[in-house]
């Protein structure tokens, strides 16, 4: 075996896991269809083409039509689109929350750690989607950034937790010390010391958090509290099962939008497990 | 031990209070107005519409000052009233959901626990056997990255119309009473069978995949090793490893509630099975917005209670904690 350099070990190590790669292969391919797709879109999302009604998938729509005649691949990539915006920003600013309460939790101890933890594990048990449910409920009018927020502002705590209980184990290490006596502020010590090393910690965090959040905006679409100005994977089965598709049998209504929301998140998954390997050489299987 | 419960206790209290908070806060600070929603839904013109509502605004006490109408909302709470269900008026809140909980339980107490059991079981089993861990690990993955509604559409499309096997809508068929005959609870388990599945078996994907991980990782602990070295039996060997990587299952089903009733709730939906979560969609649908407090308040009392059973079961099941040696991790 090539003896991998040193600058390029993680790439080297990150190439050869089948998961990790298998896992990027179907999140590029959505993304690719996500950012792409709506370019070969002739029809409008909501406009009723098909005057035949709910008709299987043909050359002319890729996906098939719903009932009212609607073009289900024009939705279905515009609905990806939504997925992916949802999971970035959403899980994005989820982890973000939680490294900054994790951090400072972590690192301070003390009172503030106790007030910290109290509070999260508040939110911990709060059932996120009941808030969730009734905050959108009484919005009337919702976009897909509100529900970004929602998400993001309700999902962070076990980030939170899982960060705070690492920088706690490294705080105490010598290398934080000596930054500590060097006189560097917190801030720069939590940034430059602390960060780097939990850094692989994060990045997957992260992805479990953008995962979390596509499930998240599937049910709340789903159930109607969704964006009201746009198409999600949620709403299109919301759709397809409010206007009969089951028992129409339009099984090209109802499955690509749950397919593609399953293919991702599974993606996801698994792409985290092969993370988890390429950092961590004990589980490596080689 | 005293002091693990003690301050449980003391967050599932605040929780609560923070809970009821929500609850008051938002319909009174969101942008919109709630009774100008209810009464847009009659047609009736302006100076009716505003004598109307001012009208409402004194039922529902609104054009009291905050803090008086904050205690109101506790005491009448504590009195057991949610108000009137706007809907099914004029049922009150209460029983409207009284009705529909006896359902919830139905389904989330089998699916949950036998989730649990069979999912920990077969995770356990599955891990370091090769050939085993590759079919339980992918459909593990598989499964837990479903949303629940999707799998509930796909069984209920497949079972239900496709094969024609199972009711695919209700609780029990229109054409029978409920009595308490065979015939009656073999109908209601018919309709109770697709809805129990699908949340089975998102769950138990994920059940599954954690107690593989948490076995491999006790399996290379040093006791484990310990144990090789003497020469004990595999069998006790991995006894003892599924014992210790049940704890962090039991505190992981604590954290997973939020979630699997959230599941629940859609599931609900698209079997149309009348428990909360078929509820909540017709509360949301018809702006019914009492109903719509009141279905979170019973969510939120449900999960804190459950939280507090799954710790009290941790006490007996961890003796760690009965000896205050657990720190705050548990």
């Amino acid at each position: 075996m090539k003896k991998p350099q040193k600058k390029n070990e993680f790439l080297y190590f990150a190439f050869r896991n089948k998961k990790l790669v298998a896992g990027l292969v179907v999140i590029l391919f959505f993304l690719a269809l996500a950012t792409a797709g709506p370019l070969f879109v002739r029809n409008d999302p909501f406009a009723y083409v098909n005057p035949q009604g709910a008709q299987p998938p043909s050359a002319k729509y890729w996906l098939g039509t719903t009932f009212f005649g609607q073009d289900v691949f024009a939705q279905f990539v515009l609905g990806l689109r939504a997925t992916f915006i949802v999971g970035i920003v959403g899980g994005g600013l989820g982890t973000l929350i939680g490294i900054l309460i994790g951090f400072t939790a972590g690192y301070r101890g003390g009172m503030v750690d106790e007030l910290l933890n109290m509070f999260t594990n508040i939110v911990l048990v709060i059932p996120t989607m009941a808030v969730l449910l009734i905050v959108a409920a009484y919005l009337q009018v919702r976009s897909l950034l509100t529900e970004c927020l929602f998400i993001g502002f309700t999902s962070w705590p076990w980030a939170a937790r899982a960060i705070r209980a690492q920088t706690f184990s490294l705080r105490t290490r010598d290398f934080v010390d000596l930054a500590r006596m060097s006189g560097r502020n917190s801030f720069k010590i939590i940034f430059t010391e602390i960060a780097p090393n939990m850094m692989s910690y994060l990045v997957m965090t992260f992805i479990l958090q953008f995962g979390g959040a596509i499930l998240v905006a599937a049910t709340l679409d789903f159930i109607g509290l969704g964006p009201t100005n746009t198409v999600s994977l949620g709403l299109i089965m919301q759709y397809a099962v409010m206007w009969g598709a089951l028992l129409l049998g339009s099984w090209w209504w109802f499955i690509p939008p749950g397919l593609g929301i399953t293919a991702i998140v599974g993606a996801l998954y698994v792409m985290n497990v092969g993370l988890d390997e390429v950092f961590n050489p004990k589980l490596r299987e080689m | 031990m005293r002091r693990y419960l003690g301050r449980k206790v003391l967050i599932y209290g605040l929780t609560f209070f923070l809970a009821v908070t929500i609850d008051w806060l938002i319909p009174r600070f969101m942008p919109g107005d709630p009774i100008a929603n209810m009464l847009a839904r009659v047609s009736v013109n302006s100076t009716a519409a505003q004598v109307m509502h001012d009208y409402y605004s004194h039922v529902f006490g609104l054009d009291l000052p905050f803090w008086q109408q904050y205690l109101n909302f506790w005491s009448s709470l504590l009195h057991g009233d949610l108000g009137k269900s706007v809907y099914l008026f004029p049922k009150p809140v209460v029983q409207v959901i009284m009705d529909a909980v006896p359902y919830d339980i139905f389904l989330l107490l089998p699916s949950i626990l036998l989730s649990w059991y069979a999912g920990n079981h077969f995770g356990a089993f599955a891990a370091r056997s090769k050939w085993l861990d590759n079919i339980v690990s992918p459909i593990g993955y598989i499964l837990t990255a479903t949303p629940y509604m999707w799998l509930g559409i796909l069984l209920s499309w497949f079972f239900g119309i496709v094969l024609g096997k199972f009711p695919i809508a209700g609780a029990y068929s229109f054409d029978v009473r409920p009595t308490l005959s065979w015939a009656f609870i073999g109908n209601v388990l018919h309709h109770w069978f697709l809805p129990f599945a699908s949340l089975f078996l998102v769950s138990f994907g994920g059940w599954a995949i954690g107690m593989r991980n948490m076995i491999i990782y006790e399996l290379e602990a040093d006791y484990s090793r310990y144990l090789t070295a003497l020469g004990a039996p595999r069998s006790l060997i991995r006894k003892y490893a599924f014992r210790n990587g049940i704890l962090p299952q039991i505190t992981g089903l604590a954290l997973q509630l939020g979630v699997i009733v959230a599941g629940a709730l859609v599931t609900e939906v698209v079997f149309s099975y009348p428990g909360i979560g078929y509820l909540l969609l017709n509360a949301i649908q018809n702006q019914d917005y009492f109903l719509i407090q009141g279905c979170f308040l019973f969510i939120i009392i449900g999960v804190l209670l459950a939280n507090l059973a799954i710790d009290i079961i941790y006490v007996v099941v961890d003796p760690r904690t009965r000896r205050g040696m657990a720190g705050e991790s548990a």
